[in-house]
């Protein structure tokens, strides 16, 4: 971190950007200062709608469709961005200035070449000739430890897996040296297992180049690694920055010290089940398959009243498979789903109504789970009305209840539609309608996962306290274990459809470990900043999980 | 893997015979339930009941339907369509030369059409929301809008009354191809202006809906100018939609062009088509309708096969 004394390459004052909506303006960010060094790493934390994004793109002189910067100035090298020339901007960006978007997957073209993609900046910007970008990007793909990198390139993106792919783009953002990267939350899409390699490689590339950047994320752990001074915001605002170590063990601010303490949440394990108790669901030997692809394989587990079982594992691991199974929307194989002793139907059709009503389900994408032209009353009242038959006065008695339940107050929240909820609340009405149907199991699949740190607390928060007063069980689907410290009573390790260890969640967090387990634990990113040099250090001399290759390579 | 797209066109190809199975029923169907017959319609009313039983016997109308359309079928299966009910001429000479006609004024339609539709809707979608956007909105959407008679006769009366083109549309097989051209022009305008509006809109619409797209910002970050973007990023990716409305279009011009060809007085097969109805030679109708058909099924195989060759996420898996 000795980039104090190099010159100051972005120098932003005083920030202003406005969004509209609705024909009418409102400031998003608001007056924000940004001060950047050549070869220095500043990251940008805050919660969504924080502007860590617009603010990001302004470093570009970029604001989306809808957006437009008002106020302040944004010098870059000694050009104003905001009355630069548009063709002057353009010809910056890319060249000097080089973007890494959220999901590498979406911001791929999907009809070009991988190397198509990477020559295309530095041959129209003139850097280079074709031959030599297509060198080039052999090079860096070596570089950013991509598989095959001779061939890598040929491949259109559906081709690659999204932590290649997300290496693909910084080493395509790396194509013209530029002096300044924009990394836009580059991780928050991968599995943490996939997410280390590709940290690694990002600083590795960064630091070897001496280039730039701004590093922008809500993953406070991510941050301590890759940064070497933190900028928090909040509602468009900076709430402090230092550098990084002090940033971490001396935050000054109230906001930040609550950011911070979410990541201690954490639930003690509940006493077991005696062995005389009957699950409230069991799986017994399940294996089922999407046409011939197998996908889960003589998966067993059992999940008992006012207990939680967290399903961790990555992302195509079977664990939104094992609850398909479960709600009877996927027949398994073979094997077999008993409710509190008795076996269901495999086909949730041909299940009673009763049994339907016992196993509910919370989605991970509120948004699209709820119906957006559907008022809170009839999204809940449907439920209830399907289920207990209730109409009329007692209908809507039982609906505000419920809002009362999950904590919004019924006279405010029953008329509102999706739309005017915010993504926090929107999960509160999807646990309402798990709960709407008095259910004595709930499916929870990722419903954090979507969230900030400080709302999705307060789901979790919220989730607890429900099963503790309904005697509920819950299976929760997740691959983020801070959020099974917080919830979890028993865990179920899943790798490729089968479960590779479970048990209590003290047990488990306790070494020894199966091998996979332990490259999961060992993967997700601690608040200390030589975290990832000590991680990389150990797994280079052969040490913790290096047996098991993640399935990214 | 280029296997399988042999495969598929293998399947369409099935399929489309089949769907041409269904067609030749419905027309026969459909043309039995023409009013009146052929015997009725060239004896003239003054003729004997005992004429017109032994004019249609000699035709073959009194056997069963069922009869008649398995004969018409075995024909046509074996390149066959009969003879005219008419004049007694084989259908396949009465039909070749106006197949002829109607092909090269659709491919002289298409040549000027499309590349003008997909430049324009690039243009539009580029310059989106200019004047020059709105301009050639209005302009295409107006020329949709009037019947093509209408353009027709507008075209005559500014290019043709000026002796600058000709109005009657007559061609010898012995012209060349720069008079064909040339006789021909104002009915291929004509068609043009028809087609065209559906076209650009759908390819401006295409590529604006793409103009959201992640990888679309990306680009923009990457410096590239809006023209690179809309042609290198968002047409590639667009494809798909543009060219089912083209094949859609081009099936058009060849089955819907009865109005423009009588008007310039066009030997095509639509004009022979509507003869044909008017005087009930149902063999002839029989023909031109199967014709049309296949020209639909195959322009809508090879738009399917285009569709899937333009998207790299099934032409190379995984």
């Amino acid at each position: 971190m000795g980039q104090t004394d190099n010159p100051v390459l972005l120098s932003i004052r005083g920030l202003r950007i406005e969004g509209r909506s609705d024909e009418t303006w409102s400031e998003i960010v608001k007056g924000v200062d940004l001060t950047l060094r050549r070869g220095e790493v500043l990251g940008l934390i805050g919660e969504s709608g924080a502007g860590k994004s617009t603010i990001g793109l302004a470093a570009m002189g970029f604001a989306r469709d809808g957006c437009r910067i008002s106020g302040g100035t944004i010098d870059f090298d000694g050009i104003d961005l905001r009355t630069a020339p548009m063709a002057e901007c353009r010809a910056l960006r890319g060249k000097r200035i080089a973007y890494v978007a959220q999901s590498a997957a979406a911001s791929f073209n999907p009809a070009h070449r991988l190397i198509d993609q990477y020559s295309e900046g530095p041959v129209q910007h003139g850097v280079m000739s074709r031959d030599q970008a297509e060198h080039d990007a052999k090079e860096l793909y070596r570089r950013m430890h991509l598989p095959t990198p001779d061939e890598i390139g040929f491949r259109y993106p559906h081709q690659v897996s999204g932590g290649q792919l997300q290496r693909a783009m910084t080493a395509m953002a790396m194509a013209c040296r530029p002096d300044l990267i924009i990394f836009d939350e580059p991780t928050t899409a991968l599995d943490v297992t996939t997410q280390i390699e590709v940290l690694a490689s990002i600083r590795d590339i960064v630091d070897q180049f001496g280039t730039a950047a701004i590093y922008i994320t809500h993953d406070l752990a991510v941050v301590a690694q890759m940064a070497d001074s933190i900028k928090v915001l909040l509602h468009g605002e900076e709430v402090e920055e230092a550098d990084t170590r002090t940033m971490l063990s001396h935050p000054q601010e109230a906001y930040t010290k609550s950011l911070w303490a979410v990541r201690s949440l954490e639930r003690p394990e509940q006493p077991p089940a005696g062995p005389d108790e009957v699950p409230v669901v069991s799986v017994r030997n399940v294996t089922a398959a999407y046409g011939a692809v197998p996908v889960l394989k003589d998966v067993s587990f059992d999940i008992h009243s006012r207990r939680t079982v967290a399903v961790v594992g990555e992302s195509g691991s079977g664990k939104s498979t094992a609850a398909r199974v479960i709600t009877g929307l996927l027949p398994p194989l073979s094997g077999t789903v008993m409710f509190e002793g008795q076996e269901l139907p495999k086909d949730y059709r041909n299940r009673s109504k009763d049994q339907l009503r016992q196993a509910q389900m919370i989605y991970q994408m509120a948004d699209t789970a709820l119906n957006p032209k559907h008022k809170i009353r009839e999204i809940i009242g449907r439920s209830v009305q399907f289920y207990l038959g209730l109409q009329g006065r007692q209908l809507t008695e039982r609906v505000r209840q419920l809002l009362d339940l999950i904590e919004l107050e019924p006279d405010q929240f029953i008329d509102r539609l999706p739309s005017e909820l915010s993504g926090g609340q929107k999960q509160r009405i999807g646990i309402a309608r798990a709960l709407a149907a008095e259910p004595r199991f709930i499916i929870c699949d990722e419903v954090t996962s979507a969230l900030d740190q400080l709302v999705a607390e307060g789901i979790l928060k919220l989730l607890n306290r429900l099963q503790a007063e309904f005697n509920l069980a819950y299976m929760f689907i997740t691959h983020d274990l801070a959020t099974v410290r917080a919830i979890a009573d028993e865990v179920v390790v899943m790798k490729e459809g089968v479960v590779v260890e479970q048990g209590g969640k003290t047990e488990m967090f306790r070494p020894p470990h199966d091998p996979y387990t332990e490259l999961l634990l060992s993967s997700v990113p601690e608040m200390d900043p030589d975290w990832l040099d000590r991680l990389l250090a150990e797994r280079a001399a052969g040490g913790a999980g290096a047996g098991v290759k993640s399935a990214d390579n | 893997m280029v296997n399988s797209i042999w495969l598929m066109i293998a399947q369409r190809l099935g399929l489309g015979l089949v769907t041409l199975f269904v067609i030749s029923l419905l027309i026969f169907g459909a043309v039995e339930l023409l009013p009146g017959d052929i015997a009725q319609e060239m004896l003239g009313q003054s003729a004997t009941p005992e004429t017109v039983a032994a004019f249609r016997r000699e035709l073959g109308l009194d056997l069963p339907a069922h009869e008649r359309y398995l004969n018409w079928l075995g024909g046509v299966v074996q390149g066959d369509f009969g003879n005219s009910l008419a004049n007694g001429r084989p259908i396949t000479d009465l039909i070749a030369g106006r197949l002829g006609n109607t092909l090269f004024l659709a491919l002289y339609a298409a040549a000027i059409a499309v590349p003008l539709a997909l430049v324009l809707g690039i243009l539009a979608a580029l310059y989106r929301n200019s004047w020059f956007d709105r301009a050639i909105n209005v302009f295409t959407l107006s020329s949709i809008s009037f019947p093509e008679f209408f353009v027709a006769y507008i075209l005559i009366f500014y290019l043709a009354q000026s002796g600058l083109f000709p109005s009657i549309a007559k061609i010898t097989p012995d012209a060349t191809l720069g008079e064909k051209l040339y006789r021909t022009f104002l009915p291929a305008l004509t068609l043009t202006l028809v087609v065209t509006a559906h076209m650009m809109r759908m390819t401006r619409a295409a590529i604006i809906n793409l103009l959201a797209s992640p990888y679309i910002e990306m680009a923009r970050l990457k410096g590239m100018s809006p023209g690179r973007i809309i042609v290198k990023h968002a047409l590639p990716n667009a494809l798909a939609p543009i060219i089912n409305v083209v094949a859609l279009n081009l099936a058009y011009l060849i089955t819907g062009v009865v109005v423009v060809e009588v008007v310039f007085v066009y030997p095509g097969l639509g004009q022979l088509m509507v003869d044909s109805v008017s005087k009930r030679d149902i063999t002839v109708v029989q023909a031109a309708s199967l014709i049309f058909a296949c020209a639909y099924v195959l322009l809508n195989l090879t738009a399917d096969v285009l569709s899937t060759l333009s998207n790299p996420r099934l032409v190379h898996k995984r």
